[in-house]
């Protein structure tokens, strides 16, 4: 077992849930979703401690409909060589939200936006949270959830119109191309086209 | 004359001596420097470079020059799996080339959708842009793709210049689509193993 757990335990209490060490020999810890943010930080930031470094974010939707869906973090302190799991339970019958950790590791940016792309967990705070593996105008749902059809909730006719109505420039937002310090010298109709904020049109909409 | 396209079986006779002569000539020289625009999105794509390199070599069927702009490419081949994002991409490249132009389609995924019967993938690219040759394999040895080749140059040999059908353009329609919806739901039907796939929920 990870001497971190027993640590987060004396500090946050009641906020941390089972622990288990996994067959791997790495330990999984469960965190309350409303401390995640506290204890993410506290991980990172506490000397002794110090997981610099986050792996991955994902989600695990388990077949049976009760579970819950498990956020799950990975991270590591690159100086001790330890790593480290953290869960978080999102009952479905709640909203499925927690805090975005983009302001402890900046490598959560695109992490938390494919989790919310392919699961549809919103992470509050994050800066620019979009759908990352699908295009913005995907309005099909979230495709690795378990209420998810394989091929798809529309017919293959419709899901082919959608796409080749989406248009292929809109997928870059001022944040992503960074450009926001050369926006005087670009040319006159790319400032045209960020300044209106060009996405594509959302299926629907008009 | 008859159309090519509306053509179902072949006259008795000749249209004209020195049209058939003019037409060997076009299609001599189209067949024999067709510049590929490579679309390669996966493994087949692999393949398409053997076949590109020293050992196989279509330099030698006058596909010299790799067009990696559409504006200067006669035929367009798609070599891997074409995602939904990628759909509006391909069918630009295709608009953008200019006529007479050529669609391969390489490999078992871009044919058919092949193992990735799934809500990500397009289902063959004949549901985007008209396809010309099919190569199947998964991927296809460089040799499948030169067979498919030598299959285009044939073709190429049996069309007519009189015919402006054949070099019409083919936007999409005012849904937005190449086919009628339910010609492409009928392509994209599951098919072989992909059938007892069963759907969650």
């Amino acid at each position: 077992m990870n001497p971190s757990v027993d640590a987060l335990r004396a500090t946050f209490g009641n906020a941390i849930g089972r622990a288990v060490v996994a067959r791997d020999g790495e330990t999984i810890v469960t965190v309350g979703r409303d401390a995640l943010g506290e204890v993410m930080r506290w991980l990172r930031d506490s000397a002794g401690h110090c997981y610099d470094y986050l792996v991955d974010v994902t989600a695990v939707e388990y077949r049976d409909a009760e579970r819950p869906i498990e956020l799950v973090y990975f991270v590591r302190s690159l100086e001790r060589r330890v790593d480290l799991r953290v869960k978080v339970d999102l009952p479905k019958e709640q909203e499925l939200a927690v805090d975005s950790v983009v302001g402890l590791w900046a490598g959560a940016d695109w992490l938390e936006r494919e989790v919310y792309d392919m699961f549809g967990v919103t992470f509050r705070g994050h800066p620019d949270l979009r759908r990352i593996l699908m295009w913005e105008t995907y309005a099909e749902g979230y495709p690795l959830r378990k209420d998810f059809p394989l091929r798809g909730r529309f017919s293959r006719a419709e899901q082919v119109r959608q796409a080749l109505g989406a248009n292929p420039e809109a997928h870059y937002s001022m944040e992503e191309l960074a450009i926001a310090e050369a926006f005087d010298e670009l040319p006159e109709d790319m400032k045209e086209r960020l300044r209106r904020g060009e996405r594509g049109k959302l299926p629907f909409s008009e | 004359m008859k159309r090519v396209l509306e053509t179902t079986e072949v006259a008795g006779q000749s249209p004209n001596w020195l049209l058939t002569r003019l037409d060997d000539l076009v299609n001599w020289a189209r067949a024999n420097s067709l510049w590929p625009m490579p679309f390669g999105t996966a493994c087949c794509a692999i393949e398409f470079m053997a076949t590109a390199a020293s050992r196989f070599d279509f330099a030698r069927f006058g596909m010299e020059r790799q067009a990696f702009s559409p504006r200067q490419a006669d035929v367009l081949i798609c070599a891997g799996r074409l995602p939904f994002k990628l759909a509006p991409v391909i069918r630009r490249v295709y608009d953008q080339m200019p006529q007479p132009k050529w669609v391969i389609s390489m490999g078992a995924c871009a044919s058919t959708g092949g193992i990735f019967d799934n809500y990500a993938m397009v289902q063959g690219i004949d549901t985007i842009v008209p396809v010309d040759v099919y190569v199947p394999g998964c991927p296809p040895r460089p040799e499948g793709l030169l067979y498919g080749v030598l299959l285009l140059h044939k073709k190429i040999k049996g069309e007519t210049v009189l015919d402006p059908e054949l070099r019409r353009e083919q936007p999409l329609d005012d849904k937005g689509l190449r086919l009628p919806p339910e010609r492409i739901d009928e392509i994209s039907e599951p098919f072989g193993n992909s059938v007892h796939q069963f759907r969650s929920a």
